[in-house]
Formats: C-alpha cells, sequence, structure tokens
C-alpha cells in the first residue's frame, strides 16, 4: 500500500502556505494509486508546534498530523530534521516537501540518508512514480520516471499546485522518535518578518522593478503603485545585487517562482532566469522603454514607454477608480 | 582535517545560451553550444580562492566528475587560482546522489576544511549534492551562503532563504552552498592561462574511488519545450493599460 508523508514548512506559529501545496501534490499521487488508498499525513517538526498542527489538520485530503515536538527542533536546520524525517520515512511510499528554500536545504538531506535520489520541483503527476519537471531555468519540461518499489523523495514546485482546500479537522498524533541529532550546527539569528505587505509567494498581484529603477529611493514609486493595487512587491537580480531591495524580492530561477493573478514587470529586460519565475503568472503586464526588450515577448499587456512617467499615472488612475467604486 | 578546500565544477551549458530540445525529445541540443563552468561553482571557487588569500586554507583542489571534455573547465579554474584539480571521469551523466558519493571518496582522501559547491546547477536546477554529501559525511550543511566568515574550527554562515537572511554557525570541516551575491568571481588573465597548464590535473576512475555502482536509476522518458504564451497587445498609455487590465478581469 502507498502513504504519503507531507513535511509542514512553519515559522514564527504559522504554517507556510507551500504546505497546503504540497498536500495538493500528495492528493494527485493519491488519485493516481487509485484504486489502492494512498493515506496523506503531514509531519510537523518544531519546538512547539500546537498551533501549526490544528492548521496542518484543517488541510482537505490529511488523514493525521504528526507532531513531533523537541526542543533542538526550535530551528528548522536540515542537520537536525533531516534524520527525523528519514526514521519516519519507512512508513511511507512518497516523502515530499516544499521547492522554497527551507525544502530545498532539507529534503535532499533526507534522501540521501534513505539511499534514494530525489525529484526536484515535481510540478505534475504522472503515475505515482513519473513525474514532470523543469529544467533549464524551466526552458525544457522532462518526464522522470522512478522503480516502482522505490521510495519518492520529492520537493514540489508550489507554483504548480493550488493549496489543498480546508476541511474537518484530522486527528493529531503525537510522537517522540527516539533519534540522535548532531550538535554541529547551530542557529544564530534570522532577519525579522517584514510584515505589513502581502507575501511575494502567495500575493494574487506583484509589482516587480528592475535595474531600471536606479535606487532604492526610486522603488518608493513601485511601492506606492503596489500599495493601490494591494499587491506584493517583486523585483529582478539585478535590482537586488544593486541593494535597491532585500534579496527575498528576487523574482526567478535563483529566486522565487511565482503565480500570482497580475504580475507588473517594470523595468525589467526579460531574461531567461527572471522568465522562469513568472511562467505561471496569470496576466503579465510589462512597461519597458525598449520596445525591443524579450519581457514584450510574454507579456500579455506591454506598454513601451518611460515608467517614470507611466508608474506616476498608473497610481492615480487605480487610486481613483478604486475610490469611485467605494463611493 | 587538513588545511585544504575542495571546491566541485560542474560543465554545464553557458547561462546565456538558449537551450533547445532536440527534434525526437531525447535530450537538449549540445552540438556547437557554448559550455562554462556553473556560475554556483565559479563564486564557490572564487570564496575558496579568498579564503586561502586570507590564509585560513593552504590547498584549493578543484574537482569535477564527467566525461574528458570537463579538463577544459578544470583548466580554468586552475587558471583562476586552484592549486591543483581531479577529473572523476565518466562517460554518462550522473544523479546527484552518485556525485555526492563520489566527493564523499574525496573527502576522506583530502580530510578537507570545507567543501565548497554551487547551489545549483543551471542545467538539472536539482539544487541537491551539498546537502546529500554532507548528509553522508554526517557534518554541517550551510546552503545558499551569501556571507562567510571563518575562524579556523567554525564558519558563521549567512543564507539566502525566502524569508530574508538567516544566519548559521557550523563546526568545521562542512559542507556550503554558495548563492549568486556571495562575491564576484575574478576575470582570469592570459599568464594565469599559461600557468594552469603545468599544475597538477588527476584523471581517477569511480572503481579507483570505491564507487562501484554509479548508473541511473531515474530514467528521463521525454524531454519536451513547454508551451508558448499566447501573444499579447500593446497598449498606447496608462489609461489604455487600465482599460486592457478591467478587460482581463484582474483588476
Ligand atoms: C546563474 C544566474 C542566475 C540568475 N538568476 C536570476 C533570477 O533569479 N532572477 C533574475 O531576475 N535574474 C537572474 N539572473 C540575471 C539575469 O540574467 C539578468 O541579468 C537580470 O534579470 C536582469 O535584470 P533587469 O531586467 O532588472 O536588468 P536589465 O537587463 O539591465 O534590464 C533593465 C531594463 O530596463 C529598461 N529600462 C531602462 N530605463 C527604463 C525606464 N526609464 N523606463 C522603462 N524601462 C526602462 C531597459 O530597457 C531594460 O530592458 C541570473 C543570472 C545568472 C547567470
Amino acid at each position: 500500500m502507498s502513504a504519503i508523508l507531507v513535511v509542514a514548512e512553519h515559522a514564527g506559529g504559522r504554517l507556510n502556505p507551500s504546505t497546503a501545496k504540497c498536500v495538493s501534490c500528495a492528493v494527485a499521487i493519491a488519485a493516481a494509486c487509485a484504486p489502492q488508498a494512498a493515506p496523506i499525513d503531514v509531519a510537523v517538526l518544531g519546538a512547539e508546534v500546537a498551533p501549526v498542527t490544528a492548521a496542518a489538520a484543517a488541510l482537505g485530503g490529511v488523514r493525521r498530523v504528526l507532531s513531533l515536538e523537541r526542543a533542538e527542533n526550535a530551528a528548522a536546520l536540515a542537520a537536525v530534521w533531516a534524520p527525523q524525517i528519514a526514521a519516519l520515512a519507512p512508513e511511507y511510499t512518497h516523502v515530499l516537501g516544499p521547492s522554497t528554500t527551507f525544502g530545498k536545504d532539507l529534503m535532499p538531506r533526507v534522501a540521501a540518508l534513505l539511499g534514494v535520489g530525489q525529484v526536484s520541483d515535481l510540478m505534475a503527476v504522472q503515475t505515482p512514480h513519473r513525474f514532470q519537471r523543469p529544467i533549464y531555468a524551466s526552458n525544457v519540461l522532462v518526464s522522470v520516471e522512478l522503480p516502482a518499489q522505490q521510495r519518492v523523495v520529492a520537493t514540489v514546485r508550489t507554483a504548480s499546485f493550488q493549496p489543498a482546500p480546508a476541511a474537518g479537522p484530522a486527528p493529531i498524533e503525537a510522537r517522540q522518535l527516539q533519534v540522535p541529532l548532531p550538535g554541529h550546527t547551530r542557529f544564530v539569528a534570522r532577519s525579522p518578518v517584514n510584515a505589513g505587505r502581502p507575501d511575494l509567494q502567495t500575493a494574487a498581484r506583484v509589482v516587480s522593478g528592475g535595474r531600471a529603477l536606479a535606487s532604492s529611493d526610486n522603488f518608493q514609486l513601485l511601492y506606492r503603485l503596489a500599495d493601490a493595487l494591494g499587491a506584493a512587491v517583486g523585483a529582478s537580480r539585478a535590482a537586488v545585487d544593486a541593494g535597491y531591495v532585500p534579496n527575498d524580492l528576487q523574482v526567478g530561477q535563483t529566486g522565487k517562482i511565482i503565480a500570482p493573478e497580475l504580475y507588473i514587470a517594470l523595468g525589467i529586460s526579460g531574461a531567461i532566469q527572471h522568465l522562469t519565475g513568472i511562467k505561471d503568472a496569470r496576466t503579465i503586464v510589462a512597461i519597458n522603454k525598449d520596445a525591443d526588450a524579450p519581457i514584450f515577448e510574454v507579456a500579455d499587456i506591454g506598454l513601451v514607454g518611460d515608467l517614470f512617467q507611466v508608474v506616476p499615472e498608473l497610481e492615480q488612475l487605480i487610486r481613483a477608480r478604486r475610490a469611485s467604486a467605494h463611493s | 582535517m587538513s588545511r585544504s578546500i575542495l571546491v566541485a565544477i560542474k560543465r554545464v551549458i553557458d547561462f546565456s545560451v538558449h537551450v533547445r530540445v532536440k527534434p525526437d525529445g531525447s535530450g537538449v541540443v549540445t552540438d556547437g553550444v557554448k559550455m562554462s563552468i556553473n556560475p554556483f561553482d565559479e563564486i564557490a571557487l572564487e570564496e575558496a580562492l579568498r579564503i586561502r588569500e586570507r590564509g585560513l586554507a593552504d590547498e584549493i583542489i578543484a574537482v569535477s566528475v564527467g566525461p574528458a571534455d570537463v579538463q577544459q573547465q578544470l583548466r580554468t579554474a586552475l587558471a583562476m587560482g586552484a592549486d591543483r584539480a581531479v577529473l572523476v571521469q565518466v562517460a554518462e551523466p550522473l544523479e546527484p546522489l552518485v556525485i555526492a558519493r563520489l566527493l564523499l571518496a574525496l573527502v576522506q582522501r583530502h580530510q578537507p576544511l570545507l567543501v565548497l559547491l554551487g547551489k545549483q546547477a543551471i542545467d538539472d536546477d536539482n539544487t541537491q549534492t551539498g546537502q546529500m554529501l554532507a548528509a553522508l559525511w554526517d557534518r554541517p550543511q550551510a546552503t545558499f551562503a551569501s556571507k562567510l566568515e571563518l575562524d579556523g574550527t567554525r564558519a558563521r554562515v549567512t543564507r539566502e532563504i525566502d524569508a530574508g537572511l538567516e544566519t548559521l554557525e557550523v563546526d568545521l570541516p562542512a559542507v556550503i552552498t554558495t548563492d549568486l551575491r556571495l562575491n564576484e568571481p575574478r576575470y582570469v588573465r592570459l599568464p594565469e592561462i599559461m600557468k594552469a597548464r603545468r599544475k597538477p590535473l588527476d584523471t581517477l576512475t569511480p572503481a579507483e574511488l570505491g564507487v562501484a555502482d554509479t548508473a541511473a536509476v531515474m530514467r528521463v522518458l521525454e524531454y519536451r519545450t513547454p508551451p508558448t504564451r499566447a501573444r499579447g497587445v500593446r497598449v498606447g498609455s496608462a489609461a489604455e493599460l487600465v482599460a486592457a487590465l478591467e478587460q482581463r478581469g484582474v483588476l
């Protein structure tokens, strides 16, 4: 019988939305196993995980949530978490984590402890052992197949899956694992969560800026447009490298892969490494003064123009539209 | 633990090449295509060189697993400043877990202070090898590094994560994988290329490293080009843009 384990991602007592997407992927694998049953469990590791386990238990399709509380689990250190997940793995045919920096760090360590390879960035389930994934910055898609008897360890490309809907709570089961943990890796610090703004990874709308913004001051222009739209802010690598915005705003092959309803690219040329990150956006808008910029090849709506002129106009129009809708 | 640093180098299609699938879907076109060191590995090598220049390491060993052609990239690594290079020569591309086993065997030979690898290779985008090596070696890993400070027995590593930056402290020896903003790799100068010709480049087989089974487990059934987006519209002003957005129902 098949059984699927999803490793939950969480921070600050909140379940990361990537987990609901992994559960969706697990549901797709379970469907491919039919008529054989393939129950889905979610493992939550941490020092104190009560609010997180409750959130995980509310995800549709989950059979039960395993709560693995241990003081050493306070920070998500791959070297500490991996042996515990590997200890749970024998009960499962599939072990999934999100393809976020959390899962990318952790899951290969789990796979190696289990002596198996990993399917990275799983984007579609073809059979319980055959999956589609992107390579070459998503310029090529491959179907990969594992032997039917091999345990599958995978990271899930979250932009390819909708979050699992809420459902009746699944039972939560506390587990104590007798696994020796290393002390060679220590958590020191993490930058504070930048609260108040929509999260880039899950926002329905994203306004992104490139090298053309030319300074962090100019990014204020973009933040104001984002506020008018209720959008998150993103950036190209060039804008991050130049220090206009912090690294967590980078979109692309080596940044975040996102799937918003609306993506507005301002002064971004459209290098393949950037486009990788926005392939799943529903509507892409590009504003660029170079009519030949590659971004226009993927844009649903293109405007050739100077962003410093167009963006304030756009912000005014959107604010005016919102005001009239409210009156 | 010696005072050496092992740097893993992968030969990949250059980042500027638009990669195309072969018409029969059996792979991607590599004939006549520019090949380079994986950009993240170049950053790993640059960091190792800077650590040596600060006097915290004595020897930088560039290692690669691949066909004989990889010698070209290893010569570039030597020209950048690596002291010597090791090529584990294989005919077929290997899976990350097998590469990690081969790297582990090299780690056992050289007992390095650090193993530096790129966080991902821009061909397969797997993001696995460093973490797998750390697991097999039972040593710390610090992935996606954007800053690295060493003090002889420990490393303090700043990592680029989705939520911003995270700092870890790890005991040495350790595995560190590099992100884009760790450094800017130096350019190779002509005299260095000449000098690099005389630096040692050893070739080994997996069997000589005690890794008997290198066969691929994951079968790639098909390569295909992803669907392209339908052609979009051009608008001439902010007002037209708002109208187009309204028409698409996204406002
Ligand atoms: C290994 C590797 C990984 C990478 N990963 C990523 C990644 O994850 N994400 C990423 O984004 N990049 C990534 N890159 C970098 C990528 O190749 C590009 O260099 C980068 O995306 C360019 O950023 P940009 O579009 O902001 O800058 P540019 O390419 O310099 O483009 C600036 C654009 O602004 C336009 N412009 C200038 N002034 C104005 C104005 N006043 N109004 C309107 N338009 C204007 C110009 O016409 C131009 O098109 C990676 C590269 C490598 C090698």
